[in-house]
């Protein structure tokens, strides 16, 4: 009874969670949606302690309570610039409880467990691990303890490749021969080192894709975890985390240009140097604009594209962004927002920064949406953006991001860049947009140089 | 084993729902999706919970204990921030040209 009681529970928040996601595709709905979701997981987790094995609640209440103390902390005080992080972080926790979960189920039942089950508890594991060492390593990455530059040496795609087979041999074998304790912790500790090994040769230019691969990852351990405990629930929410992980991936790959396998084997940016030898030489004599020559650009400017990168967020310039572009607007220019799918450091990241700082969505445009506007726009004002503007893309079969579509800035009558200094960015690549006789440099932090035309802009009136 | 088969059916056929919903949300609100996601695939609490309660010996009821706090984090703060995120989009005032 209690048994069928939880199962119709299970049933009535998938569809909620399904449902809630639905709402996720518009704005308006999107609070709504998340309600639902909200009430589909109080059903799930309110239905489970009835569960028949329950017996005592004490150490649970605990958990909750840190737990739950520990989310709410991070949900209220992180600030969005940090998003990639959080979310790296949160990937890591998922993978770590469904790892723990597997190594519990194996142990408990002291390795006597039927093949199909086995065969759930291993990938359970392994790709728990391995979310879990991975989005560790992206969060330090991202957090600037680790270098972000890719980390290559010779024999690495072989090493892993090797390390990821074993892994999977060992798990076969486990199906076979359930009861070989060494196996199934050396699988958990090679899968630990895989996700070390797969993360480390990948460039902060490049998390994107890895975010949202381990967003996958943490979704197939979880309904591998669902599997291990015949769970309908965790095996649709792990399906539906997948799903979106998965669709993510592909969403940034196809917008680098790039496929799966050269992201997960290829450490983008490792031998960057190519490029285009005639600008490198121009930029040497480049010297930055002044604030004065911007002012005179845009005194003239009817209509105006920003074009947001990383610098924008590492600057925390979105607010500074913002009032300019309300002080541009209040002497008749029109300003619009160019959104590159892959700038910043995970899908998503410039919207979310943007709207922080109470730029409405609908002056948000896709890069299909724009890219022909940018022909009629009189200054294009790229804040900490590199790669996603470069040229190369269209005009260089030598350079490595040739083919990735690239927002049209160089079309624009003039293009105005806040860049933090002249050296080439964070992916290595020349970008020869930054000497042509229409763009204007700005060195500086984003956020100052932004605060000061502002204040002269205000001064003028 | 016919049981296995039907655990399967459901993953499959979850994937493909997923797949279908999620491609119909807009790269404005690829954040958020995350994140909701993060906090939906937090369900993993469900697991952890019969396994931190059930005291079945003291290594599962330790390990389930972690997997519930780290669990409880993404569910709660989960759900949190995607709310404290969309909560700050906005529509313009009045439409401009």
């Amino acid at each position: 009874m209690t048994t069928s009681f939880i199962e119709i529970a299970y049933f009535a928040s998938s569809l909620l969670f399904i449902l809630g996601l639905c709402g996720l595709r518009s704005p308006q709905s999107a609070r709504r949606g998340i309600r639902l979701a909200e009430g589909g997981m109080l059903i799930a987790v309110g239905a489970t302690l009835w569960h028949p094995d329950f017996v005592r609640y004490d150490w649970i209440v605990v958990a909750t309570v840190v737990g739950g103390a520990i989310g709410i902390a991070m949900a209220l005080f992180i600030p969005m610039t940090k998003m990639p992080e959080r979310i790296a972080l949160s990937h890591a926790f998922g993978g770590l409880a469904a790892a723990l979960v597997g190594v519990s189920e194996y142990s408990r039942h002291a390795g006597a467990l039927e093949n199909v089950k086995m065969a759930a508890v291993g990938f359970e594991v392994m790709l728990g691990a391995l979310t879990f060492s991975g989005s560790l390593l992206a969060f330090g990455k991202l957090q600037g303890m680790i270098s972000e530059l890719p980390i290559t040496h010779r024999f690495q795609n072989p090493a892993n490749i090797f390390i990821f087979a074993a892994t999977l041999a060992a798990i076969i074998y486990l199906i076979a021969n359930p009861a070989q304790q060494a196996i199934f912790y050396g699988v958990l500790g090679s899968s630990f080192l895989l996700g070390f090994l797969v993360v480390l040769p990948i460039g902060g230019a490049d998390m994107p894709v890895v975010i949202s691969l381990l967003n996958s990852y943490a979704g197939l351990a979880a309904a591998a975890t669902g599997l291990a405990l015949s769970n309908s629930v965790l095996i649709v929410c792990g399906a539906l985390d997948g799903a979106s992980g998965f669709f993510l991936s592909i969403v940034m790959s196809r917008a680098m240009n790039r496929s799966f396998a050269s992201i997960l084997f290829g450490a983008f940016g490792g031998e960057r140097k190519n490029g285009n030898p005639a600008a490198r030489a121009v930029r040497k004599s480049l010297t930055g604009a002044t604030i004065g020559d911007a002012l005179v650009l845009l005194d003239n400017a009817r209509s105006v594209i920003v074009v947001p990168g990383y610098g924008m967020a590492a600057a925390h310039a979105q607010h500074a962004v913002r009032e300019f572009a309300d002080l541009l607007e209040q002497r008749g220019v029109s300003v619009k927002y160019a959104i590159h799918p892959v700038a910043g450091r995970m899908p998503g990241h410039m919207n979310v920064l943007l709207a922080e700082a109470n730029v409405a969505y609908d002056r948000l445009y896709d890069i299909d949406a724009i890219n022909d506007e940018f022909a009629h726009a009189d200054v294009a004002l790229v804040v900490g953006a590199n790669d996603v503007i470069n040229p190369a893309a269209k005009n260089d079969p030598n350079s490595p991001i040739y083919g990735m579509p690239i927002l049209n800035a160089e079309a624009a009558r003039a293009v105005l860049v806040l860049k933090r200094g002249m050296n080439p960015g964070f992916a290595k690549i020349e970008n020869e947009l930054f000497v042509r006789p229409n763009t204007l440099m700005l060195f500086g932090d984003a956020k100052e140089t932004l605060t000061e035309l502002a204040r002269k802009l205000r001064e003028q009136r | 084993m016919t049981e296995y088969v039907l655990w399967l059916y459901i993953f499959v056929l979850a994937a493909f729902v997923g797949y279908q919903v999620i491609s119909g949300v807009p790269p404005l609100l690829h954040t958020p999706l995350m994140s909701a996601t993060n906090a939906i695939s937090g369900i993993s609490l469900v697991g952890s919970l019969v396994t931190a309660g059930a005291d079945y010996n003291f290594t599962s009821t330790l390990l389930g204990i972690v997997a519930v706090s780290c669990a409880t984090i993404n569910v709660v703060g989960g759900f949190l921030i995607t709310d404290r995120m969309l909560k700050m989009f906005k529509k313009s005032a009045e439409p401009r040209s």
